[in-house]
């Protein structure tokens, strides 16, 4: 039987602004099964996004949903879990609402360790403006400002998250359908920062300015640089080589921020 | 010699910023300016225009850049709409403080919440106390031309200069312009010698902290307070205006356009009725005193190029004598009335015999501007019956509402 979504698409909302070959749609699908997994009320779950095409996924969703300024998510998204931090808080977006224009909030929210998922879809590219370089535009690549190749060495999402203080951080791709949810599932589960990165595809002006002859192709490679953390562990460095890890990558317990935080009300004698 | 061609605003604009010698170009993506800057970036790595292009990360790291630019001596350029532009916001004030030429292309759009990708003044407008100069283009040439005279005009006197044309109508249409030569241009537009610069040669400390009151440096000169500095930077913006009618007096000697620097008129010479207007919603207006002309009605149009610093005798020694004024605008103050309106109601205020004002909002965020609509608008507030009551003469009044 075909998994039921439209229960958790807002209804009118149908057709989604994606291209065809687009993989944000299924990352939302991914974190409709997530949320269903999670037996999440939808009442009681805000998901937060900025600007891009990546951050146009909250607005399909039946939940209560935030549509914000270009790279300010992770800020809205702490204010909402700071007002409410009973509610389930989901942050979607880009790597470049994510990492370029709002890196600063990215990194503090993983700092903070705040109670939130933050499903980052990583497609190498500005989409929504028309294919200008992002942090994570492979270095050598094209982009519409970068028409010769950029020079830029690149942000590793992962990495960086995982150095900023996130407690939770794992790493899939669009190819790999069912890890999304398996990892968003974790993910919300997770007390404290959890940071599922998404590497994702952008046939429309990623891949056709880099020669990709196909969303297929693009597909293709997604699954080809993909290696398991377990796998990678018998692996050498040789054969490592341009790879990149998939999985759980980073887990650890550590105090959440508002439960921190209720603490600090009560030692200075307020009504927690 | 010119160079005739039809292309879009955007690329009207990147060949101007080319022409200008800008040195430093650095931005971030956003609609409707993209296209302005993917040509400055493609000209630059192709190597047609020997410049430094920055793709930084966001707005108020691309002004952060031009201000490290410009004080470090080089001829800067950045460009943004909408909500990119308040982002810039805190180093809008600094640019100015820190009195640097540099220009800035401003592609119109209206702010979010809630986003609207369409065009309107609402960005800008939220934006003309920061102590910029603003300029409105209504097509291309004026984009070109406009954005030449700005450097010289930013370099002249050391503030920093908004060049502002309409989202879409004007950044995504393709019109014919001439673009001067270069060699032209760079006679008209010398390389600038800096005041103050970062330069190892000679070694100075900028923007260093003031204080409420004067005091004197090192070298026993005395230095105006934080005050002090604030007033100059108003009473030579004031004076700007001159400066600018003088660039552009040059700029028609050397190139064959100009003539009407702060403002041009339409069928004002006799007008009885005037509409005011910035950018493409004034050309539109055009259509509506042709017909107003027909039917008997001295209408006409003043199509205001110069915004800040705010013309004001220079358009109210115009418009006192008009029996009706009606201003119409793409943004306003909110809680008040339309900006332009207020500061031209204020600039009228010192006259014995003043003419009606009529304030009209329309085409925020892309809402299609009728020009049926307008030609009511107009031809209502012509009426002798609409000219009395401050109810509909102070309220602003809101043309293509869908409530
Ligand atoms: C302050 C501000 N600057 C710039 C923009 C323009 N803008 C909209 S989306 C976007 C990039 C989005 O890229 P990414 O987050 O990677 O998402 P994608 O579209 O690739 O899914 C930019 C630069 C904006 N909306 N607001
Ligand atoms: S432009 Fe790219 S990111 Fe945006 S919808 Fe199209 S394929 Fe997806």
């Amino acid at each position: 039987m075909a998994y039921d979504y439209d229960k958790s698409i807002r209804p009118g909302k149908l057709p989604h602004i994606w291209c065809p070959g687009c993989g944000h749609g299924i990352v939302m699908k991914g974190l409709i099964r997530a949320m269903d997994t999670c037996e999440l009320d939808r009442d009681n779950t805000a998901i937060v996004s900025g600007i891009g095409c990546a951050s146009r996924l909250p607005g399909y969703l039946d939940a209560c949903t935030l549509h914000t300024a270009h790279g300010r998510a992770a800020a809205f998204a702490t204010g909402v879990k700071m007002a409410k931090p009973e509610m389930n808080v989901i942050v979607c977006g880009g790597d470049g609402d994510g990492t370029a224009i709002g890196g600063n909030h990215f990194i503090h929210a993983c700092r903070r360790n705040i109670d939130m998922t933050y499903v980052i879809m990583n497609n190498y590219i500005y989409g929504m403006t028309g294919g200008q370089f992002s942090p994570c535009t492979p270095t050598g690549d094209k982009a519409s400002t970068t028409p010769y190749g950029n020079p830029d060495p690149i942000f590793d999402i992962s990495k960086l998250a995982i150095g900023a203080g996130a407690t939770f951080v794992a790493r899939t791709t669009a190819f790999h359908a069912t890890q999304i949810d398996k990892l968003i599932t974790e993910g919300i589960k997770h007390k404290g920062l959890a940071v599922i990165e998404v590497l994702d595809d952008c046939p429309t002006t990623y891949g056709r300015r880099n020669k990709f002859r196909s969303v297929v192709d693009m597909m293709k490679r997604l699954k080809d640089i993909s290696v398991p953390v377990a796998a990678a562990s018998k692996m050498t460095a040789e054969q490592l080589e341009g790879k990149t890890l998939t999985g759980i990558l980073h887990q650890e317990d550590k105090p959440e921020y508002t439960a921190m935080y209720k603490e600090v009300i009560k030692r200075a004698g307020g009504a927690a | 010699m010119n160079h005739k061609m039809i292309e879009s605003g955007n690329v009207a604009a990147a060949l101007a910023v080319r022409l200008a010698g800008a040195e430093v170009i650095a931005a971030y993506p956003i609609t409707p300016q993209t296209p302005l800057t993917e040509k400055l970036s493609q000209m630059i790595t192709r190597g047609e225009m020997d410049a430094e292009y920055v793709a930084v990360e966001s707005e108020h790291s691309a002004l952060a850049v031009c201000i490290g630019a410009a004080s470090a001596g080089s001829r800067s350029f950045t460009a943004t709409s909408s909500n990119g532009l308040l982002y810039m916001s805190e180093q809008l004030h600094w640019a100015a403080g820190a009195r640097l030429p540099m220009v800035m292309c401003v592609v119109n759009r209206g702010v979010g919440a809630p986003w609207s990708v369409w065009n309107d003044h609402q960005d800008a407008i939220s934006q003309r106390d920061a102590g910029w100069i603003q300029v409105f283009a209504k097509d291309h040439q004026e984009i070109v031309d406009m954005t030449l005279k700005a450097f010289r005009l930013a370099e002249l006197t050391h503030i920093p200069v908004m060049v502002n044309y309409d989202g879409y109508y004007l950044s995504h249409t393709y019109m014919p312009f001439e673009l001067p030569d270069a060699a032209d241009v760079k006679a008209f537009l010398p390389p600038y010698e800096y005041l103050h610069t970062l330069d190892p040669e000679r070694p100075e400390s900028l923007n260093t902290v003031t204080l409420p009151d004067a005091r004197h440096d090192v070298n026993g000169v005395k230095r105006g307070g934080y005050m002090d500095i604030r007033h100059n930077l108003h009473e030579e913006m004031r004076l700007a205006m001159e400066v600018w009618e003088e660039i552009d007096a040059d700029f028609q000697r050397r190139f064959g356009r100009g003539g009407a620097p702060i403002f041009d008129l339409y069928q004002c010479d006799d007008a009885e009725f005037v509409v005011v207007a910035m950018g493409t919603l004034a050309n539109q207006f055009r259509d509506v005193v042709d017909r107003l002309r027909h039917e008997g009605i001295k209408a006409g149009v003043l199509s205001l190029q110069m915004y800040r610093p705010f013309p004001s005798s220079h358009i109210a020694n115009l418009l006192q004598s008009a029996k009706g004024v009606m201003v119409f605008e793409k943004g306003l103050s909110y809680g008040n009335q339309g900006a332009l309106f207020a500061d031209l109601k204020s600039a009228l205020y010192p006259f014995p015999a003043r003419p009606t004002l009529h304030n009209f909002i329309t085409g925020l965020g892309g809402r299609e501007i009728r020009t049926e609509d307008l030609y009511q608008a107009v031809k209502t507030s012509c009426e002798p019956g609409n000219q009395s009551s401050p109810e509909q003469t102070d309220t602003p009044q809101w043309i293509g509402l869908q409530l």
